[in-house]
């Protein structure tokens, strides 16, 4: 953007330092560089502790391992990161919270939910498959979130297609309340589909009543390790958002000037000589387009 | 100047702009020139795919009621947003200076009632070509009024969403198929307990069990009639 | 009173393109400006920006003392637009679709008439389906439509263009009519020729902004620059 001739000297120079990407303060990087590595202590922790100290169960064997990723996949994917993206919408269609942040917050807090949301399906079918003998059981649960799933990759779809951010943010709050009310409504009618299907015939695998210390103990520390790793790559992810942003303002003032400069040159062609020109007039101090947050 | 009472409007407006989409429709006849047949034509090619056995045919006839009619919509939403799109009517309208919420209860209207004349005629194949006999009129009757008014609203929030978008033929039954999901359950197990299926087939859920289910079409219906009132405006904003 | 139109370094985007790029522009009531600019120098958007059709994507914009980033519903339903497109369904005839514009901008069943009327769209052509007339006549329709409307704001995209003679002078006595009631009228042209004789101020536009600007006092008879004065009524010689 050095190269493009200006042609009304000085004034239409947009003020390329106060906005764009703010830099995250020494104590965000800090908070975030605890946040990350508590989190892999956590995960690390609860490897540990699973597979090597928790004695295996009585019924299920080395199979109740599994009780400490996928319960904890589970509700990160289905309450804390659809909860985040629901509440960030509502802020963003709230006229006095409106805010690029909250667009940026649904995004990556839903991107993120859908990999928890995969692996939810994953290992869910991956407990099925020795529990029920079938990889897919249509188990009232896991099919719930399949559609859950489904409705995830659909909000990402709406987002890919190409559009002005202010629209795109719009269509997305709404997808995103839509598809979070008729959360409660899929698992309500799929559970009763399934419990008046047929009744209790499946081994679901809850726990066994009697539950050692050290499994609880590891039970709960999965639940802080994941929830702490979604934070961790919620925060990343809002940082990687916020550069996009940023760029996004990038091209924008190229394209701006671009369009400036594709301007003067037809009008130095063709304006008329009574036309009395107005440059003094012309974007004094063009105004910020679109800002661009903090993390 | 336009008079800028808004309470009473909002029903004045729905009404204003479901006239014109069914005038429409009874003009074009694209839904029941176009998308009726598509829906027998989905019933048709069910029973090529499950064969001609008739007990087959009883016992998934109220699941493939639905998903005919779960398809159906997706057409007749689609259609109701393309005569929008044509020489800019989309604009057109939205200078027309209706009120947001009324444009929506207006198009879902207009929509539902096409679903609805759209059900009467798919529920007549099924008894006719699966051999169903109807226990209780009612029942379907009941189910298919709450249903449907659900999915025009589902769809006409989401046909409104993708409304301005290049990609919406393909965007559209991707995004309001998992949505509508429990309309085609609830609206199957509702069916199954008025059509009378077969118990085997249809298990708890043919005696007393039909309850929850048109409490969850009731939920549905008015839970999108809800969001689309409230959120529509937003939509039209898009641009 | 607040200026029909205040632009202040407005920014429109299509898509990601800036196709407005910091315009700037006031049209007071009861004037009529022309913009004049190349294709592709944003006119279109600058009318549909006016319109409410668009969010701006930066710099102050406000029509009738609406703000354009919060109040577009209400700039919506005050301004009328003849744009490229006609915004009529091709599946109702021409009174129905005049019937139901009237009817969504709770006009009174006479105004809609009397437009009609105007513009000859009685009889044989009123019972016509909109999908079987011509350019011409589909903008014929779309100006009766507006004219009812009695919008306080005229965005006009090329007006003239597929309109026969004895529309375009009907255009421009009704043009006239509006700006003296007090309405602001602001047409978009590449060849303002047709326009120049309506217009109290001609603006060029290029590269998404208003380069240029001119009164026009061959307008005023008497040679006196236009004057605005605080109620919005203009004095035509």
């Amino acid at each position: 953007m050095s190269g493009m001739p200006d042609v009304t000297a000085g004034e239409t120079q947009p003020a390329m330092g106060d906005r764009g990407l703010r830099p995250w303060s020494e104590r965000t990087v800090w908070v975030v560089r605890i946040l990350g590595i508590a989190s892999l202590v956590g995960v690390a922790a609860t490897v540990w502790l699973g597979l090597w100290v928790t004695p295996p169960d009585r019924v299920q064997g080395n199979l109740v391992r599994l009780v400490y990723v996928h319960p904890a996949v589970a509700w990160i994917a289905l309450y804390v990161a659809f909860g985040t993206v629901g509440v960030a919408s509502v802020l963003w269609l709230w006229p006095r919270t409106r805010s690029s942040f909250f667009d940026r917050l649904a995004a990556s807090a839903m991107e993120i939910g859908t990999v928890f949301t995969g692996l939810t399906l994953v290992t869910g079918s991956i407990w099925g498959k020795p529990t029920w003998g079938v990889w897919w059981a249509w188990d009232a649960r896991l099919t719930s979130t399949a559609l859950l799933f489904v409705l995830q990759l659909g909000y990402l779809a709406l987002r890919r297609v190409p559009s002005d951010p202010e629209s795109r943010a719009r269509r997305s709050a709404v997808a995103a309340l839509v598809a979070a009310l008729d959360v409660p409504i899929v698992h309500f009618s799929v559970l009763w589909w399934r419990t008046l299907h047929q009744k209790a015939t499946v081994l679901t695998p809850t726990l066994s009543p009697k539950i050692h210390g050290i499994m609880a103990w590891t039970l709960l520390l999965g639940f802080v390790a994941f929830t702490l790793v979604f934070f961790w790559m919620l925060a990343v992810r809002m940082r990687s958002a916020s550069i996009e942003d940023y760029l996004d303002d990038e091209g924008m003032d190229a394209a701006l000037e671009e369009r400036w400069a594709e301007g003067s040159s037809i009008a130095a062609e063709s304006e008329e000589p009574a036309a009395a020109p107005v440059g003094t007039l012309v974007g004094a101090g063009m105004p910020a387009t679109v800002k661009g947050g903090e993390l | 100047m336009p008079t800028m009472t808004t309470e009473p409007s909002v029903w004045r407006d729905a009404w204003v702009v479901s006239a014109k989409d069914l005038r429409i429709e009874m003009r074009s006849r694209v839904v029941m020139n176009q998308v009726l047949p598509f829906g027998l034509l989905v019933l048709v090619l069910f029973a090529l795919a499950l064969g001609p056995g008739r007990q087959t045919l009883i016992g998934a006839a109220p699941g493939l009621f639905w998903v005919a009619v779960l398809f159906s919509s997706v057409l007749a939403v689609q259609r109701s947003f393309s005569l929008e799109s044509s020489d800019g009517a989309r604009d057109g309208l939205r200078l027309a200076g209706l009120d947001p919420a009324g444009v929506f209860l207006g198009k879902a209207g207009a929509v539902a009632a096409q679903l609805g004349a759209l059900e009467v005629v798919l529920g007549a194949g099924v008894v006719v070509l699966y051999g169903a006999d109807v226990r209780s009129l009612l029942g379907l009757v009941a189910a298919c009024l709450v249903a449907t008014v659900g999915l025009a609203a589902a769809g006409t929030i989401y046909g409104a969403l993708a409304a301005g978008l290049r990609v919406r033929e393909t965007l559209l039954p991707f995004l309001l198929l998992p949505v509508v999901a429990p309309v085609l359950l609830a609206g199957t197990r509702a069916w199954q307990a008025a059509l009378g299926s077969p118990p085997g087939a249809a298990g708890g859920a043919s005696t007393g069990g039909g309850d929850p289910w048109m409490g969850v079409l009731v939920v549905f219906a008015l839970v999108y009639v809800s969001l689309g009132v409230l959120l529509y405006g937003y939509l039209e904003e898009a641009a | 009173m607040v200026p029909a139109v205040h632009l202040r370094s407005a920014i429109a985007l299509t898509g990601r393109f800036p196709a407005l790029a910091g315009a700037d522009l006031v049209v007071e009531r009861g004037e009529v400006v022309v913009v004049e600019g190349p294709n592709g120098a944003g006119k279109t958007t600058l009318l549909r920006l006016c319109a409410g059709l668009m969010a701006p994507g930066g710099g102050k914009a406000s029509v009738l003392g609406f703000d354009l980033f919060k109040d577009r519903g209400e700039v919506r339903r005050r301004v009328g637009m003849l744009g490229h497109a006609s915004f009529l369904y091709d599946d109702m005839s021409v009174t129905e679709n005049m019937r139901f514009f009237a009817r969504a901008a709770r006009l009174p069943a006479g105004e809609v008439e009397a437009a009609g009327e105007r513009l000859g769209l009685v009889g044989r052509v009123g019972r016509t389906m909109v999908g079987r007339l011509s350019a011409g006549q589909r903008r014929r329709v779309a100006l009766a439509v507006l004219v009812a409307r009695r919008p306080e704001l005229w965005l006009l995209d090329e007006p003239h263009a597929s309109l026969d003679a004895a529309t375009r002078q009907l255009l421009g006595i009704l043009v006239s009519e509006a700006a003296r009631a007090g309405a602001a009228v602001l047409i978009a042209s590449h060849e303002p020729e047709a326009s120049l004789p309506l217009a109290d101020r001609l603006v060029g536009m290029s590269g998404g902004r208003v380069v240029s600007e001119r009164l026009l006092s061959a307008h005023h008879d008497d040679g006196a620059v236009s004057a605005h004065h605080d109620d919005g009524a203009v004095s035509v010689a």
